[in-house]
């Protein structure tokens, strides 16, 4: 182990054995070649002026950005997966200030779903625990940690971002391929095996889309469905944050009950806000929203758990009817009766 | 007087940002003061007083805003110590990435969104390699994964500053950005501080008004291109 402090004297030959990412930061910088024999010090005192210049930075600037490269990457190779086992939300007022009584932990590999009129406040539920909020949102709710208030630099510091986001206005907006892009993530969460998880989240995405599509297509050609479905089949497996928020991904044309899945197979903490019947069943338990407060929680019964199949027969066949209106076809008697007969 | 300096492209973002931070500060009964640099129209100013928030304005013309913002910032100081300001901030435009208003020791902020991408956190230079906190903004229009590279590229142009994410619509985030502005350093002038990194020399035969074309009417700090 190579002690930080003097790490700027050790030769570059030493630093770059054992820091493979260490030459990123030069090449971020515009420079290429690396003379290994030298130390870090020695290297920034004969970089070329113009290339300083362009760079933004002094040879002093230069060397603490390197060392604090160094460090910042070594604290993202930690995972932090495994740092979050549950959150607990503990009640504000709602929004006339009546008290939102309320002492509720939710654990890693949950799913939760999250349902209310419009307006009642259920994206507001998922950006409190978003910000980990302190009683300092509009709802004062608090938010807990593996039962413990975070500390402030948990909450500050992005090493440990803790909370990934899906909703329906997010889009890609990279001008990539699907394979550029997931190479693009997989080297900034610095996996090694690139070329497998590149294949598994493309494999995996098209198990949840309904029109498949291929690892060269352009993302910004995939359809609302194709890109909900690789949002999250990326999500399950490339981002390391423990909790999922997923705010009204419905009609999106994806497999939902295997999306949900896949992200709690990866030991998540899933959180949906929705409309929808068939996703709201798919919660171990399901927050009832109501004036900006949470005013019920109920468990999936088995009974609930047995209808679900048929919900979602009953929602297959509005899809299909839906498809049939698209491609130019007529409402008859057949049509009714396939829907409302078993 | 506490002293920040906010900079960020074009509308990246930094008066939605700099507005929802003084929406919670306002809670602690701060005076609070913004000093508008641009270059030749701005807006912001009114927003600035919707809040009510003391607000100057400073439209630089025809030279690099960030030289303009160097040869106004005394005063600007000045001017918030005799209003009884508890807190100054600066909103400058980085209209030229290589120019950047941070003043050492004084709490710097740059502000980038994930709508410019992916290479932008190399391009913009001093502005934000040297900054004290980078917020970004707008990933809520972006997909996770574009907001980790993104992210990540910003780490790694600047691995020392804190970052922020905030979106400008909601303030969702703009609480913690708030509790940073309080910890910035208190200062009654400016005079005899030094700029974090040095604004270039403009000093060729067209930055004192020459327009003809042609080598030979080019005197000064010249470099050229290689093809
Ligand atoms: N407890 C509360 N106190 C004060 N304001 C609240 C509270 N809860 C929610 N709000 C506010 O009410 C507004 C509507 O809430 P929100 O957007 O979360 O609704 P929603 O349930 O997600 O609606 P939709 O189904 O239309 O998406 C927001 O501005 C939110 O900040
Ligand atoms: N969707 C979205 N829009 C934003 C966000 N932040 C700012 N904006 C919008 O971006 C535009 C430019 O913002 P502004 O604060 O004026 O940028 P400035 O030029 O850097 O001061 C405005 O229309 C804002 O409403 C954000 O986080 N998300
Ligand atoms: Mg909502
Ligand atoms: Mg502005
Ligand atoms: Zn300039
Ligand atoms: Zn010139």
């Amino acid at each position: 182990m190579l002690a930080k402090e003097d790490l700027a004297s050790f030769k570059l030959e030493q630093i770059l054995a054992k820091y493979t990412y260490a030459r990123d930061f030069f090449i971020s910088l515009g420079i290429n070649e690396i003379d290994p024999n030298l130390t870090v010090k020695d290297f920034a005192g004969e970089i070329n002026y113009d290339v300083l210049e362009d760079a933004g930075l002094n040879r002093e600037q230069l060397i603490v950005n390197f060392l604090a490269f160094i460090s910042r990457m070594e604290a993202l190779k930690k995972s932090s997966r495994n740092v979050v086992e549950s959150i607990t939300i503990i009640g504000g007022n709602d929004k006339f200030g009546n008290a939102e009584h309320i002492n509720l932990e939710l654990k890693v590999g949950e799913v939760i779903s999250i349902v209310g009129p419009t307006g009642s406040g259920k994206s507001r539920l998922l950006a409190d625990i978003e910000c980990l909020a302190q009683r300092d949102t509009p709802t004062n709710r608090q938010i807990l940690l593996n039962g413990e208030v975070p500390d402030i630099n948990k909450r500050f510091s992005m090493e440990n971002k803790l909370v990934a986001q899906l909703s329906q206005n997010m889009n890609f907006v990279m001008d990539l391929s699907v394979q550029e892009f997931i190479r693009f993530h997989a080297e900034s969460r610095m996996v090694a095996n690139i070329e497998t998880i590149i294949h598994e989240i493309v494999s995996c995405g098209n198990e949840l889309a309904g029109e498949k599509f291929d690892q060269d297509t352009p993302l910004t050609q995939l359809s609302g469905g194709q890109s909900r479905a690789l949002m999250i089949a990326d999500t399950a497996l490339l981002s390391l944050s423990p909790i999922v928020l997923i705010d009204e991904i419905e009609n999106a044309g994806i497999d939902r009950r295997n999306a949900i899945e896949l992200l709690v197979k990866e030991e998540k903490l899933v959180l949906i806000s929705t409309h929808d019947p068939v996703l709201a069943l798919m919660g171990d338990k399901r927050l009832v929203i109501k004036n900006g407060g949470i005013s019920k929680i109920i468990d999936l019964s088995e009974e609930e758990k047995y209808y679900i199949d048929i919900l979602e027969k009953v929602d297959k066949k509005m899809l299909n009817i839906r498809n049939h209106l698209r491609t130019g076809g007529v409402i008859d008697d057949k049509i009714i009766s396939g829907l409302t007969g078993q | 007087m506490k002293i920040i300096t906010v900079s960020g492209p074009p509308s990246s973002g930094k008066t939605s940002v700099i507005i929802k931070a003084i929406e919670y500060l306002k809670k602690d009964n701060l005076e609070i003061g913004v000093i508008k640099f641009d270059s030749l129209s701005t807006y912001d100013d009114v927003l600035y007083k919707k809040i009510g928030v003391k607000v100057k304005v400073g439209l630089s013309g025809n030279i690099c805003p960030d030289h303009y913002y160097m040869t106004n910032i005394e005063d600007c100081v000045k001017w918030g110590m005799s209003e009884n300001l508890d807190m100054l901030i600066s909103e400058s435009a980085g209209l030229c990435n290589r120019c950047s208003p941070h003043i050492r020791d004084v709490l710097a902020i740059c502000v980038v969104d994930n709508l410019s991408g992916i290479n932008t956190p190399k391009k913009i230079g001093p502005m934000l390699r040297l900054a004290d906190i980078v917020v970004i903004t707008k990933g809520d229009i972006v997909s996770q994964a574009e907001r980790e590279v993104f992210a990540f590229r910003v780490k790694q142009s600047n691995p020392r500053a804190s970052i922020i994410f905030i979106n400008g619509i909601t303030g969702q985030g703009a609480y913690d950005l708030s509790l940073h502005l309080k910890e910035a350093n208190e200062y009654e002038s400016v005079t005899d501080k030094k700029l974090r990194f040095s604004m270039p020399a403009a000093v060729c035969s067209y930055c004192t008004g020459d327009i003809r074309i042609g080598d030979k009417y080019q005197t000064g700090n010249i470099r050229k291109i290689k093809l």
